[in-house]
């Protein structure tokens, strides 16, 4: 329908539903545009026509492509109109249609005209619309006018021009580049968005050349007078600066701090907040340096507006993870914030309050939290759960205030996530702090009692059957799992006796009544509840005698399976059935670890509720495949590790080969890993002459040739070595490939009958002492360490000589060892003098072995280092010593 | 809200990094050089759209950008952001609003963003709209002159990159369209800005 944007006759709809646009439909409005193309131009009407079709646009409404150009054709007409409120609304509208290249031309010479019109609007809007369509083929035509313009003297001309050359800088530099000149005098204009956006352009143009950046900052920091947003860029360019140079002033003064601080000063709010946040985000900020920074942030908290208070609490929070003292100064401003109308600012008061409280000031904040929590969205409520779990490991004296907090929020409406958060830190908690065990446990008890989420209920229900048995009356629990079994779904319900049963083997006296009760689940609907049931019926001997429950049996229910579960369903996979049984031993326990997994130790207690997250898919039971199925290698035994690939070869020689190193109990494999990429050639019988006499240890007993490396696809080839069992022995490699070349015609693909025996020599191999030793983390490094024990423990201390730092000794020690740091120890923050890393593996032979570094700065540059190791073996604990030692 | 950790990840970066685009953001805008605005959206009382403009690719859809408006609107639309600008953090990005009659103004920009430049970017707009169609700041009026409002968009932002926050300034570029020609924008006082908005606006409720 064709209708004028307001109708006069419509006085019904006058009220809340009226809208010009109502009933609009893109036929008509596309049919009206015609008038776009009367000889005669009713420039009102056809502003109204493109207002309706951007409106159109605006609401989400597709133009076909046929549609769009017919749209733009007719548009470029009204260029013959010189009504400037028309115009306005073709810019718009051309820069709305995004015009392909070929439809460009067409209005090219329009907007060329107006960029160098006397109007200051025509040629700030042409500049910005020709730059916005433009593919660059462009640019060198009207990049005289361009230059021009950025130092024109109307403002909202310079502006464009450089507006438009930030976005252009991104498609065409070297264009945009060359006009250095002209924006470096747009920085000293006198508007005051012009030089923010000249600075903006500058810093883009140079932000490569650190020298340049480096200048052009000292150079402004000195000047005065400039817009709050170019003030607030120049903080930004600023402590760029301040960053990279970090690194050589140690002690002295930082260079530009002044600057930062003297903009707290400045009269804008954005400029002090954003001198604030820079100050607080400087690499191994100090306290005094701190301190002016969080008054101003202080001051702000207590502002009319969200806005500032949101900023400052926000940055607050981020200081409180650092610098936790520096922050304590805000914490009655802080505490008022918890009522605040805007949840989000009051969320992050009180995790910065769970942050940097201090004892006896928890029992008055979670007062304070439970009335705030009932009235906050679930993401928030999960922030603050995590931040009363952590509160309550830094704080275990307050475990009962906290626990019972944690309790009484189980009870109230929450989704998944947030059942799950607060599940989880009960859990923590009840590891970590063995007095809160028992309550712990109870609640957790009444919350399966009225549990909507049945992975929630089966999880607890594991970890019942973990720590319930150990507690002082385990009976008083067993109510609370039968009820599963009468009022849950099948899941639960097989959960619940797999708990009766752990019960069952670990209490004697609870034994006939557990019977009594896996008996009845007998007659379960569900075939899996019945098969648990008759299981451990049979494991735990219900035939009415009360024995002692042998300890296969508890191997059996209470064993963790030490392996991660993708490898085993890996290797299931594999399994073809035959005479041959599944051996669970055959199973690849390495899992390729990332940093901040928490990973379940064997044999240890499991780390939280839930599955251990599952690994990454991992090429272990893929190398483990392979080598099974080359007969030489498949009497080696079980695949101990499989090293990461190293490169034997530059990169873009002829030849691209990289080794693996597999490391058996009494053997090595090398598994050369080649590719060829001469096209015009073909590789046949290719192997790898090993030259072992710097690896005293070992001897060479097999190797599988390649039999034909054809172009660009990777192929290989392996050496086999026999070493003394279960020894570390190392040693050093070189290694010559050795191949028949035949040329191919690269025409017809096919290769000449005869080759040339050749040999390229390929980079040394090492065999090192970490090759021996897995990466597995544990949780939780202390409860490992102290249960361990201090049989097998070897103490020495070791100097490291100059290192660059102690994060870089820390990292040669890591990687000398190859083991796994635990609980984010490899991170040494910043300007610290001294740092305690924590490392746990397995060593070969299946030793466990955990390993503490501390390591501390000894004069300017020399770290010392000293190196605690247990292991379950002394000969280890010692090969450890040996390995510090000669590395 | 995993604030803290993604916070530091979209702190400003090292100069190695940039060069190319340093993230999704605003398309072509580089972040660390550069506050950059993310969109501007103008929504009725009931979340539908009156205007809004994108300037990063991170909603390639429309239906993408719907779906953020909704979300965005119901998570806003009971908080009190009449007197003072309101903020909120949503899905890692932060977002300042304003709410006045049945409209509601949002500006939204990186999670790393300073939170006062985005709202002076709000309140240059809010102001603005306010200035063009006289203090009457609603639905039915915005809708009446929406070639004023989306010219408004116009000159606030291009590509993501601030180009005006003055309220004054940004009027007076947007009423200026059917003034004089030759009258340079600057030299344009806000009372001609205003009159020129009150004709346009008379003109266009007599057709």
């Amino acid at each position: 329908m064709a209708q004028p944007l307001v109708k006069k006759d419509d006085d019904r709809d006058e009220e809340a539903d009226y809208s010009p646009f109502l009933g609009i439909e893109k036929g008509a409005v596309l049919q009206e545009a015609r008038v776009f193309n009367d000889p005669q131009l009713d420039p009102r009407r056809c502003s109204q026509v493109i207002t309706k079709l951007l409106y159109l646009l605006n609401q989400g409404e597709s133009f076909t492509k046929v549609e769009a150009t017919e749209v733009f054709f007719s548009v470029t007409k009204l260029f013959q109109s010189k009504d400037i409120g028309l115009r306005r609304m073709v810019y718009v509208m051309i820069k709305e249609l995004s015009p392909s290249a070929d439809e460009v031309i067409i209005v090219t010479s329009s907007l060329m005209k107006d960029m160098t019109s006397k109007t200051d609007m025509y040629r700030a809007n042409a500049i910005r619309v020709l730059c916005r369509i433009t593919d660059g083929t462009l640019l060198t035509q009207i990049e005289r006018y361009l230059k021009q313009a950025i130092v024109d003297k109307n403002p909202v001309v310079a502006s464009a021009a450089l507006v438009s050359g930030i976005h252009l800088l991104q498609t065409n530099p070297e264009i945009v580049k060359r006009w250095s000149n002209e924006v470096q005098e747009a920085v000293q204009s006198r508007a005051a968005l012009v030089q923010f956006h000249a600075l903006a352009l500058l810093h883009q143009i140079r932000q490569k050349d650190r020298l340049a950046v480096n200048k052009l900052v000292s150079s402004l920091t000195r000047g005065s007078a400039r817009s709050p947003l170019a003030q607030c860029l120049l903080i930004r360019y600023t402590s760029q600066v301040i960053r990279e140079s970090a690194n050589n002033t140690q002690t002295g003064d930082r260079p530009f701090y002044d600057f930062l601080e003297g903009c707290l000063r400045h009269k804008a709010e954005m400029v002090i907040f954003e001198a604030a946040r820079a100050i607080t985000e400087l690499n191994g900020v100090t306290s005094r340096e701190l301190t002016p920074a969080i008054t101003v942030l202080q001051l702000f908290l207590s502002s009319s507006k969200p806005v500032l208070r949101f900023a400052a609490v926000r940055t607050l929070n981020k200081v409180a993870m650092t610098h936790p003292t520096a922050v304590t100064n805000c914490n009655i401003d802080m505490e008022s914030l918890i009522s605040d109308q805007n949840r989000s600012i009051a969320t992050l008061a009180i995790t910065t309050l769970l942050k940097t409280g201090n004892e006896s000031s928890v029992d008055r904040l979670m007062k304070q939290i439970t009335n705030f929590m009932s009235d906050i969205a679930d993401e928030f409520k999960i922030v603050v759960v995590e931040a009363i779990r952590s509160l309550c490991l830094k704080f275990p004296l307050k475990h009962r205030s906290l626990m019972n907090f944690l309790s009484n929020i189980l009870r109230e409406e929450g989704g998944f996530e947030y059942k799950k958060a607060i599940v989880d830190s009960i859990v923590i908690l009840i590891r970590d702090i063995p007095e809160a065990k028992e309550t712990g446990l109870l609640h957790l008890c009444e919350f399966i009692e009225d549990c909507e989420f049945t992975y929630l209920s089966t999880q607890i229900l594991h970890f019942l059957g973990i720590e319930g048995p150990k507690t002082s009356d385990p009976s008083k629990y067993i109510r609370y799992i039968y009820n599963r079994v009468h009022l849950e779904n099948a899941t639960v319900r097989a959960g619940a006796v797999s708990t009766l049963a752990k019960f069952g083997a670990m209490v004697d006296g609870l034994k006939p009544r557990i019977f009594v009760l896996l008996r009845r689940c007998l007659f379960d609907t569900d075939d899996e509840v019945r098969d648990r049931a008759t299981l451990y019926l049979n494991t735990l001997g219900g035939d009415g005698a009360v024995v002692e429950t042998g300890a296969d049996v508890k191997e059996f229910l209470f064993g963790s399976l030490d392996i991660p579960l993708v490898n085993l369903e890996n290797s299931l996979k594999n399994y073809e059935a035959s005479e041959k049984p599944f051996d669970i031993n055959s199973v690849p326990k390495e899992v390729k670890t990332q940093p901040l997994t928490e990973k379940k130790a064997p044999g240890k207690k499991p780390t939280g509720l839930g599955a251990p997250p599952p690994g990454p898919p991992t090429t272990v039971d893929a190398y483990e495949k392979l080598l099974s199925s080359i007969p030489q290698f498949a009497k080696f035994g079980k695949l101990f590790k499989s090293s990461a690939p190293v490169e034997l070869t530059e990169a873009e020689t002829e030849y691209a080969v990289s080794v693996v190193k597999h490391i058996f109990d009494g053997h090595v494999v090398f598994q050369y890993n080649c590719t060829n990429t001469v096209p015009e050639q073909l590789l046949e019988n290719v192997t790898v002459i090993v030259d072992a006499s710097e690896a005293e240890e070992f001897a060479e007993v097999a190797s599988k040739p390649l039999r034909s490396l054809p172009y660009d696809s990777p192929g290989q080839t392996f050496v086999a070595f026999e070493k003394p069992d279960g020894v570390p022995a190392v040693g050093k490699f070189s290694n010559m490939l050795r191949f028949i070349v035949k040329e191919v015609d690269p025409s017809t693909g096919e290769a000449e009958e005869d080759g040339v025996e050749d040999e390229y020599q390929l980079e040394d191999l090492e065999v090192v002492a970490a090759d021996y030793i897995l990466k597995v983390g544990v949780s939780n490094f202390r409860n490992a360490w102290e249960s361990m024990g201090a049989d097998f423990e070897r103490v020495d201390e070791y100097g490291l000589g100059p290192r660059d730092s102690l994060a870089e000794a820390v990292n040669a020690v890591i990687d000398l060892l190859g083991m796994q740091p635990c609980e984010g120890t490899e991170a040494v923050p910043p300007n610290s003098r001294s740092h305690t890393c924590l490392l746990s593996g397995v060593y070969i032979g299946n030793v466990k072995v955990l390993v503490r570094l501390q390591f501390g700065l000894d004069g300017p540059k020399e770290v010392a280092m000293k190196l605690a190791v247990r292991s379950e073996d002394e000969i280890v604990s010692d090969a450890i010593h040996e390995i510090v030692a000669s590395g | 809200m995993s604030m803290d950790l993604d916070d530091c990840l979209a702190l400003p970066g090292f100069f190695s990094v940039n060069g190319s685009k340093s993230t999704e953001d605003c398309n072509d805008v580089n972040e660390d050089s550069c506050p950059c605005i993310k969109n501007i959206l103008l929504l009725d009382s009931e979340g539908n759209r009156v205007a809004v403009k994108y300037y990063s690719d991170e909603w390639p859809t429309n239906s993408a950008k719907e779906a953020f408006e909704k979300a965005l609107f119901s998570k806003t639309q009971k908080t009190n952001a009449r007197t003072e600008a309101e903020i909120a953090m949503f899905e890692n990005h932060i977002i300042v609003y304003k709410f006045v009659q049945d409209l509601h103004f949002f500006v939204t920009g990186a999670e790393g963003e300073n939170e006062l430049i985005l709202v002076i970017v709000l309140q240059g707009f809010f102001d603005a709209v306010g200035l063009l169609l006289r203090g009457n700041v609603d639905k039915k009026e915005a809708l009446e002159n929406l070639d004023l409002i989306l010219l408004c968009l116009d000159e606030i932002v291009d590509g993501g990159v601030i180009l005006e926050t003055d309220a004054n300034a940004i009027a007076g570029k947007v009423a200026s369209h059917s003034v004089d020609a030759a009258a340079p924008l600057s030299e344009q006082t806000i009372s001609q800005a205003l009159a020129t908005a009150r004709e346009h606006l008379a003109r266009s409720l007599l057709k």
